[in-house]
């Protein structure tokens, strides 16, 4: 009697348990569900980029001026200003990100001011690009008289993305081992030496991947650089940084009026008329090209990097 | 000296929150000294351009709220989903591939997300609602719903993975399933951190410029109604924007007092977002 009742009850807590796990499988179904409908989003977008894009895709697009008529328009104007962009915004970025950071990470004292920082560091990677973008106004075009140039789109993203990259360098910088920086001390290195020739080396491949995924994030920014007055047609290039004569170099370009491969898609893809549709997805599909193998090359530095070195 | 100059690089981070404050509110105060505050935020009609111009800021805000909140209804289920997944029910290897995977969603351009909404999105629902405008806040807010689940979905993920084992153990042995351990336990001992997911995902909704400016038209339009086109506070300052404004015209100055209501509004959803994060703090 007793046995019986005992078998009975087991039966129902696994009947029960069993009736309980299907809502676990039906989970995982809807999970997987949920998270490949998202990635296929990312799918469908690039492949209906390049499939619009495709009679665009070609040498003539990017050494055409952008144009009235929609099949003689280029991205010329548009994608040597990102570059210049890029490379006035990682010149500004790479030295007072890391710098900040290793201050946060292996100099900072705990007190208020330290305190601070971090706090402005978390709230400023919050703060909405357009309002990079009013700042930029304000302050580089009509206080500092920079104009609407490259260097003031250049300094605008460099303070957009120094957040990301001061987060991922000290993250960098974090993973280096205590023992490391213990035993460059107990051979009587200064606090200075011990970054620099120890701490630094060794977290060069966060660094780099915090770097190109700020990059990543720049390239793509739009709203920042319409507020700051980007013009979409421009039918001539700044003057090259490179000289034939001495000293080889010059930076006119910075103070030159610029567009860029956000901006011309913008322009494009605004406008009523379908043919300039086909130049907005070319466009688009070069440019999420661009943000997706930076992205890549990120992910492949940190695997290296991870993969090389053994504590 | 080597610690001096680190310090000024930290303290650029300073520079930049006081000069954006500076800015803003410096800018606006002409705009405030033209139209009163109440007008400012009881008037139902935003037409800073016209020849007689109205200045509510009303419009502006329902058009932010209504994509914030259309964003909100798909990333913060399947946000959280992908993380409940990810953190209690996904083997490691597919975790370690799909989490990039993921966040690539967060690094697509937004201008290209525009032309998604626009291009792709809107024709779609178009066949399922016939009446739906060619420009409309609920491709534009879906869209950004998807642009923001990598961010729900990581920080989520975070919070409920420094959930400590034992924990789930403890469930286990108690005979519950991975379903009820993860709904039950894991869930609410993360929620300071879920909270703070959600209100990174709010503050990007909030923010989000371009894929508004392209798909959910340029007018500032009085309406909670998300079928109908609307200019949010952000589409308004690329508008402007993007005609040439002389630096003195209350056109321009307009601009800076939206701006300062955005920020006001980032700053609000954060602070909430503070506060629900330190009361449901778990400590272990």
């Amino acid at each position: 009697m007793h046995a019986t009742t005992t078998e009975a009850s087991l039966q129902q807590i696994r009947a029960d348990v069993s009736r309980r796990k299907v809502l676990d499988q039906i989970f995982v179904m809807v999970g997987l569900l949920v998270m490949f409908s998202a990635l296929l989003v990312l799918v469908i977008l690039f492949l209906d980029l390049v499939q619009t894009g495709a009679p665009k895709l070609n040498w003539d697009f990017l050494t055409s001026f952008p144009s009235r008529k929609a099949e003689r328009a280029g991205i010329l104007s548009a994608w040597v200003g990102t570059s210049l962009i890029m490379l006035t915004t990682a010149a500004v970025t790479m030295p007072i990100g890391v710098a900040a950071a290793i201050y946060l990470e292996e100099y900072a004292p705990k007190n208020w001011l330290t305190a601070i920082i971090e706090i402005n560091v978390t709230n400023l990677a919050g703060v909405p690009s357009i309002i990079y973008g009013l700042l930029a106004l304000g302050l580089f075009v009509y206080q500092f008289n920079l104009g609407q140039s490259i260097a003031t789109a250049g300094l605008t993203l460099s303070l957009l993305i120094l957040p990301i990259v001061i987060v991922a360098t000290r993250e960098a910088l974090r993973a280096v081992p205590r023992a490391i920086r213990e035993a460059a001390y107990a051979l009587g290195a200064t606090r200075w030496e011990v970054t620099a020739h120890h701490v630094l080396p060794y977290s060069t491949g966060g660094i780099l991947t915090g770097m190109i995924i700020g990059l990543s994030r720049a390239i793509g920014e739009t709203a920042p650089l319409i507020t700051i007055g980007a013009l979409s047609f421009i039918a001539f290039l700044p003057e090259s940084p490179f000289k034939g004569e001495f000293p080889f170099f010059s930076f006119a370009w910075l103070g030159e009026a610029f567009t860029a491969m956000p901006i011309q898609m913008f322009n494009w893809v605004s406008r009523p008329d379908p043919a300039f549709q086909v130049n907005a997805a070319a466009a688009g599909a070069i440019l999420l090209g661009m943000t997706l193998l930076m992205n890549g090359i990120a992910i492949y530095v940190r695997y290296r990097f991870r993969k090389r070195i053994n504590w | 000296m080597v610690e001096a100059g680190l310090l000024l690089a930290a303290l650029v981070a300073v520079f930049t929150t006081l000069a954006i404050v500076y800015v803003l509110v410096v800018e606006s105060l002409p705009f405030f000294r033209v139209v009163s505050l109440v007008d400012f935020l009881t008037d139902t009609m935003w037409i800073p351009l016209f020849a007689e111009p109205r200045y509510g800021i009303m419009p502006l805000v329902a058009g932010t709220l209504v994509t914030t909140l259309v964003a909100l209804a798909v990333a913060i289920p399947a946000g959280t989903i992908i993380a409940i997944y990810l953190s209690e029910f996904a083997p490691y290897k597919l975790r370690e591939t799909i989490k990039p995977a993921l966040e690539l969603l967060g690094a697509v351009p937004t201008v290209v997300y525009g032309y998604f909404a626009l291009m792709i999105v809107t024709p779609f629902l178009q066949k399922l609602i016939p009446s739906l405008p060619g420009f409309n806040m609920l491709s534009a807010g879906l869209v950004i719903g998807i642009m923001i689940i990598p961010y729900v979905a990581s920080v989520s993920e975070d919070a409920m993975r420094a959930v400590p084992n034992y924990m789930r153990e403890g469930s286990y042995a108690m005979g519950a399933t991975r379903f009820q351990t993860a709904t039950r336990v894991v869930v609410p001992g993360a929620l300071s951190g879920i909270a703070a997911a959600y209100i990174l995902g709010i503050s990007r909704a909030v923010g989000e410029t371009m894929v508004v400016a392209i798909a959910a038209g340029l007018q500032p339009n009085l309406t909670w109604d998300p079928t109908q086109p609307a200019a949010t506070i952000t589409a308004f300052i690329v508008q402007v924007s993007l005609g040439d404004l002389p630096h003195d015209s209350i056109g321009y100055q307009s601009i800076f007092a939206a701006g300062l209501v955005l920020m006001l509004m980032t700053l609000v959803f954060n602070i909430a977002g503070f506060s629900l994060t330190r009361r449901f703090r778990e400590a272990y």
